[in-house]
């Protein structure tokens, strides 16, 4: 690893947040009721397997989980070329008067919040949208914020956070990268 | 990960195998957009695209319609019949006429081949090809990959049979070129009369002594439309004798592997190029073709649109 990086997570740290972000969820919504979880493509999606996992464990009933890419969503599209390739949208179970938890690993601007509520809003009319995110890294361009968060990293606008993910797609580490 | 650089897509023949499984892998991920209620995104917010069409079409005309407005581009329908193409104005005149008013894709078909290299090289905008006489079909090239990919989840060593009118064909075309980049096995057959010389020129195939041979143990049997609209009345005595020498049946299907696929690209001549009890049957795919033709076209129109200027 190169001196640029520093470790903000390591494996354990990163499952005791997720257990916490599942005893949130469940502690808002009062169990598992209408509780459905969406990942972001890709990051979001294993971290939702990964909630759900939890949620299983803590609460003995499986949640539906679902993944939203958001590339046709996204506000700069344009800007892509050639074009980003598109991901798969894989949501098996509507989403009609549910309580959707979106699922994403890093809030950084929050624009690929905006998108993947568009997407979502397209795909039927939940209750509520709710957010739950590994990291958020501030600097916000747009009006959202998250109900379950992981840690609070304050970084600066040169840095980048990533969640590294192993084969199987299970989060082993959260790096700052100057 | 391979990217989409081209602003036209013109023949199957100018892409690699890396951008031919891109645009088939955006394809598989756009099909959910069309199992929706909302079958819309916002992508191609503010695009325009004109379909130009200087020769007949339901299927592939409607298609690329669905395909644009699905991706929420504004789409003009511009067919001969009511075009000033009627009152003498050539192809390049109308181009520039149309590119005044700003178009981001035209989507053409013609009957002179290779007549979209020629626009291409007049006209800025994004071109794709609907059909240009006997040279390419892209659009229903990718569209039939897809369709056996689904059903066999790849295509590399696929034995395919395409069987009846190669020379008039731009489906065939287009799928010689498009299936050999992919590793399948094409196979071709029909009447002398029909098969182009030096086809083998195309990429590798195999020319059969016959039908048989070539739906022999196939994976997909794919059967041509006679085109009596671009034959002379010289290449077939009848349509009766073409049927039994070169006409798909329940019979000569069963030479094909038990699980093999019927494809056809339309519109069929029933009882001509094919049985009914085969168009209609359990093997037949034709319909699930032109499913995935919004699909394909929708990946297709994405991904131009990311292209750079050549």
């Amino acid at each position: 690893m190169s001196e640029n990086t520093t470790v903000l997570l390591d494996e354990s740290g990163i499952k005791r947040a997720l257990t916490r972000i599942s005893h949130e969820i469940l502690e808002r919504n009062k169990g598992v009721r209408d509780v459905v979880l969406i990942g972001i493509r890709s990051g979001g999606a294993y971290l939702a397997e990964e909630i759900g996992r939890c949620m299983e464990i803590i609460e003995g009933e499986r949640v539906p989980v679902g993944a939203v890419d958001i590339t046709l969503y996204r506000d700069d599209i344009r800007s892509h070329a050639p074009h980003l390739p598109v991901g798969k949208t894989d949501i098996a179970f509507s989403l009609e008067e549910k309580q959707v938890v979106l699922v994403d690993d890093v809030l950084f601007t929050g624009r690929t919040i905006r998108a993947a509520m568009d997407a979502l809003m397209d795909h039927g009319r939940p209750s509520s949208i709710q957010l739950a995110v590994l990291i958020d890294r501030g600097h916000r361009e747009l009006p959202i914020r998250a109900d379950f968060v992981g840690r609070n990293v304050p970084t600066s606008l040169k840095e980048n956070v990533a969640v590294l993910f192993d084969e199987r797609h299970i989060p082993i580490e959260v790096v700052l990268e100057k | 990960m391979a990217e989409f650089k081209h602003k036209d897509i013109i023949a199957l023949r100018d892409l690699t195998r890396e951008e031919i499984e891109l645009l088939l892998t955006t394809a598989e991920n756009m099909r959910e957009i069309n199992s929706r209620a909302i079958k819309k995104v916002p992508t191609l917010r503010g695009k325009t695209i004109i379909n130009l069409f200087y020769e007949a079409s339901t299927r592939t005309r409607t298609s690329f319609e669905i395909a644009a407005k699905r991706l929420s581009a504004d789409t003009v329908n511009i067919s001969t019949s009511t075009s000033s193409s009627t009152k003498g104005e050539t192809l390049a005149d109308t181009a520039l006429n149309l590119l005044a008013m700003k178009p981001d894709i035209i989507v053409m078909r013609h009957a002179v081949s290779g007549s979209h290299y020629f626009l291409s090289r007049k006209i800025p905008c994004s071109i794709i090809n609907a059909g240009d006489g006997a040279h390419e079909h892209p659009s229903q090239g990718l569209l039939d990959m897809l369709t056996m990919k689904d059903r066999f989840g790849r295509l590399d060593g696929l034995k395919v049979a395409i069987v009846g009118d190669i020379t008039h064909s731009r489906v065939a075309r287009s799928n010689i070129q498009g299936l050999t980049k992919m590793g399948s096995r094409v196979y071709l057959a029909g009447p002398p009369t029909m098969m182009p010389p030096a086809v083998e020129r195309l990429g590798s195939v195999t020319v059969c002594n016959g039908m048989k041979e070539a739906i022999q143990d196939a994976d997909v049997v794919m059967m041509l439309r006679i085109q009596q609209e671009r034959q002379g009345k010289t290449l077939m005595p009848n349509a009766r004798e073409y049927s039994r020498y070169f006409g798909l049946n329940p019979e000569n299907l069963k030479l094909a592997k038990p699980d093999a696929m019927v494809m056809h690209p339309g519109p069929i001549n029933r009882g001509v190029e094919m049985s009914s009890y085969v168009v209609d049957g359990d093997q037949s795919h034709i319909l699930k073709q032109v499913e995935n033709g919004v699909a394909v076209r929708m990946s297709m129109l994405y991904h131009v649109c990311g292209g750079e200027l050549e």
